[in-house]
């Protein structure tokens, strides 16, 4: 292997490359060997860094120097001053890498990664996910030569068990019992799936680990197959990840190319292969049942438990399924040992867990923190706060299924347990934060439209009753809202609850009852006073003019599109509110604040 | 095997019909088989969900099933560009409906039609998963990020 002096990070996952780093990795490679470096300079295309706002982000390594926004026009100043002459381009910078001395902070030093913990995402933005051998050279499949040399399938499940990780893709249940009861039935064929069909809107990590460390996945999933006993694993992955789909293959194909898959793997008698299927655009397909309905090229519709997929799964054989971030964890435990796995987090809900931030916040992207972090560090320490100055409402956790967390809850520890009890879950891990202003009722209304369009059809509480409370929400924010609505969606959502075939039928009201047990007054704002407090619900905004501040200047009545508005000049003018058609042009124009949106 | 293929389509068959007879003693292939199958044609009208169902062995209301079970699976020919808005939730909170409702507006299209002309498909879709560039929107396999509804006409000027 030839050694490099220095190393430059170029970030390829689906943000970055969306924001033009393949340009930046040609621009590198042309401008390094133009100044002759080829030698001596690598550039590495790696998997996401986690600050996607930043994107995209170059690191230079000896010196982890942290290069965020860059552009075209910036390679040629990096190449020349930092490659060829050492010189560190400080206002190319990340600024939080600049301190006020003027001295440069390193990757590990900046706010943003200061209190993570990385360990589902420890090769991300570290390793090119496009080359086994990088991930073997950061100890990839020592832990599934473990366990095929060293240990027994049942020692394997102990060790998970012992850990205390929980699933990592919605409801928590403790993997280390999901293998075990795989392992106990007896069959002649068993399989290992992958759930990578991160249908949450909001949440990318699986995508992430798959875009920066697919080896990890495959290696867990050979080392479930040994534990349970089972061949062949699948890997179901949204078609709507292209990047995440071309490096899972490219790391199977490699995988079996050294012997880490296929026949008798490393000599001990043991075959595992791997295929990957991808889905078609259906939320319901990270349930379960569905989501083996899928790999057998039906309609993913869930089908009742029991039997459980551990007794009768895909292709009615047993089989484990597990998300991809759990997976992730997987050949750490394995090597750390489950003490060191379990001296991480809360009583029930060990190790780290990721989270994808995104909405309303300064920092958006992903980060990994210990379990029982409390939510106010993880939106301000980490994520930066609201932007603009605007005040913090609420962080929605747990995608469609989850619920709205209020600024009075901000110091509770997140954990499974907790997020329950506040009445959200913690989902795959999806983090969007709302500002003031945003609408509660029509947040609720956009999870319930979700839910109405993803719902499979196949039982009636989900199929009618969601599309009932839809319209509830719908004519609120409309402003046609009536006397007894709040009750009614209620009543739907303790019955659909109850009775709803599946977890996405079950979970669907949540985003409606925790907006109504913490932003009941904005249901109420918009039932009786017709008025949406956040002033987002189209129907029910009033422009006005405060005639305090007006000039008269008549540019507002210039640019409306109606004719609402009407006055003589250097008097205040006014807005006949049952022409106007609530576009904002007038606000948008006004130079003196004078018009009022409410 | 009966397909209403014309000379132009005949081609296209042909790949069809290699795609199945390689897939054909898998496990689970239909679903694989039809992705392939729309990758070929761009939709999947009625003779083509026919030949793979007289292909794989299937009845043509199972492929049918499928095909209106998932959303990537389109039965009717798309524009030369399509359009997709995201409509996750990070995207929504940062104002991705207004983008949606600007592009309905200029290309004089509900979303999920084609424009007269055929050059647009305008979707609605979910998370892409670059929330970081939120609101965000592709068309082809270009991705715009951090938009606003103002950018809209002189970003569809470029098409």
């Amino acid at each position: 292997m030839d050694l490099f002096r220095s190393q430059v990070l170029i970030c390829g996952g689906t943000g970055c490359t969306s924001s033009g780093s393949p340009e930046l990795i040609r621009l590198f490679e042309e401008k390094i060997k133009e100044a002759g470096l080829e030698k001596e300079v690598k550039v590495v295309r790696t998997g996401c860094f986690g600050l996607c706002e930043m994107g995209p982000i170059v690191i230079v390594y000896p010196e982890g120097a942290f290069y965020s926004h860059i552009k075209a026009e910036n390679v040629e100043e990096i190449v020349n001053e930092h490659l060829l002459k050492g010189r560190i381009v400080r206002h190319l910078l990340c600024r939080e890498a600049v301190e006020e001395e003027g001295a440069t902070r390193s990757l590990d030093e900046v706010d943003f990664y200061r209190k993570q913990k990385r360990v589902a995402l420890r090769n991300c933005g570290v390793i090119d996910p496009e080359r086994i051998d990088e991930y073997i050279a950061f100890d990839g499949y020592k832990a599934l030569a473990k366990v095929l040399t060293e240990m027994k399938p049942q020692e394997v499940i102990d060790v998970i068990k012992a850990s205390g990780l929980r699933g990592r893709g919605g409801a928590g249940f403790p993997t280390g019992m999901k293998w075990q009861f795989a392992a106990n039935s007896v069959d002649d064929q068993k399989y290992v799936c992958c759930n990578a069909d991160e249908g949450d809107p909001g949440a990318f990590m699986d995508r992430s680990v798959l875009e920066g460390d697919p080896n990890a996945v495959i290696e867990a999933m050979a080392i479930a197959g040994y534990a349970i006993g089972a061949t062949q694993g699948y890997v179901y992955v949204r078609a709507e990840y292209p990047i995440a789909v071309k490096r899972l293959q490219i790391a199977i194909n490699q995988a079996r190319e050294y012997g880490l898959l296929g026949n008798d793997i490393m000599g001990t008698g043991f075959s595992f292969d791997l295929d990957i299927r991808l889905g078609a655009g259906a939320f319901v397909c990270g349930e379960e049942t569905a989501l083996m309905q899928s790999i057998e090229g039906k309609r993913g519709e869930p089908r009742p438990r029991p039997p459980f997929p551990a007794v009768k799964g895909l292709f009615d054989k047993p089989t484990i399924l597990n998300n991809v971030e759990t997976y992730a964890n997987i050949p750490q435990i394995i090597l750390k040992g489950a003490d060191w796995f379990a001296s991480m987090g809360t009583e029930k809900s060990k190790g780290t867990k990721v989270f994808a931030l995104g909405g309303k916040i300064k920092n958006t992207g992903l980060v990994e923190i210990p379990m029982g972090t409390t939510l106010r560090e993880i939106i301000y320490d980490i994520g930066g706060g609201c932007p603009g100055g605007k005040k913090f409402k609420a962080a929605q956790t747990g995608g469609p299924s989850g619920g709205c967390i209020p600024a009075s809850l901000l110091d509770t520890p997140i954990d499974y347990d907790n997020l329950i009890a506040i009445g959200s879950m913690m989902g795959s891990g999806g983090m969007i934060v709302m500002d003031e202003d945003n609408c509660m009722v029509d947040i609720a209304r956009f999870f319930l439209d979700f839910t109405v369009d993803e719902s499979c059809g196949k039982c009636p509480p989900c199929r009618i009753g969601t599309r009932r409370m839809l319209e509830i929400l719908e004519r609120i924010t409309e402003g046609k809202g009536e006397d007894g609505d709040i009750e009614k969606l209620e009543t739907l959502a303790k019955n659909i609850k109850a009775s709803a075939l599946c977890g996405l039928g079950q979970t669907a009201p949540n985003p409606v009852l925790s907006t109504l047990r913490y932003f009941r007054d904005e249901y109420e704002a918009h039932i009786y006073e017709k008025r949406c407090p956040a002033g987002h619900c189209k129907k029910l905004l009033k422009y006005t003019i405060d005639p305090s501040l007006c000039k008269g200047c008549s540019l507002c009545s210039k640019v409306c599109p109606v004719g609402a508005i009407s006055g003589e000049i250097k008097k205040p003018f006014v807005i006949d509110s049952s022409k106007c058609i609530k576009c904002g042009a007038c606000q948008e124009k006004c130079r003196f604040n004078a018009i009022v949106r409410k | 095997m009966s397909c209403n293929c014309c000379g132009k389509d005949q081609e296209k068959y042909q790949q069809l019909q290699a795609v199945i007879d390689a897939k054909k003693g898998t496990k689970g292939a239909l679903m694989p088989v039809m992705q392939e199958a729309q990758s070929i044609f761009g939709y999947l009208p009625k003779e083509v969900q026919l030949f793979i169902a007289e292909g794989l062995g299937v009845t043509l209301s199972e492929v049918f099933g499928v095909a209106t079970f998932y959303a990537q699976f389109v039965l009717e020919p798309q524009g030369e560009h399509v359009i997709g808005v995201c409509l996750g939730t990070a995207c929504y909170v940062k104002g991705s409906q207004a983008v949606l409702d600007r592009l309905s507006e200029e290309l004089d299209v509900p979303v999920g039609k084609t424009t007269k002309d055929g050059k647009f498909t305008l979707n609605a879709t979910r998370c892409l998963g670059a929330c970081g560039l939120a609101p965000v929107m592709m068309i082809g396999d270009e991705v715009y990020g951090r938009l606003t509804p103002d950018e809209i006409p002189a970003i569809l000027a470029k098409y």
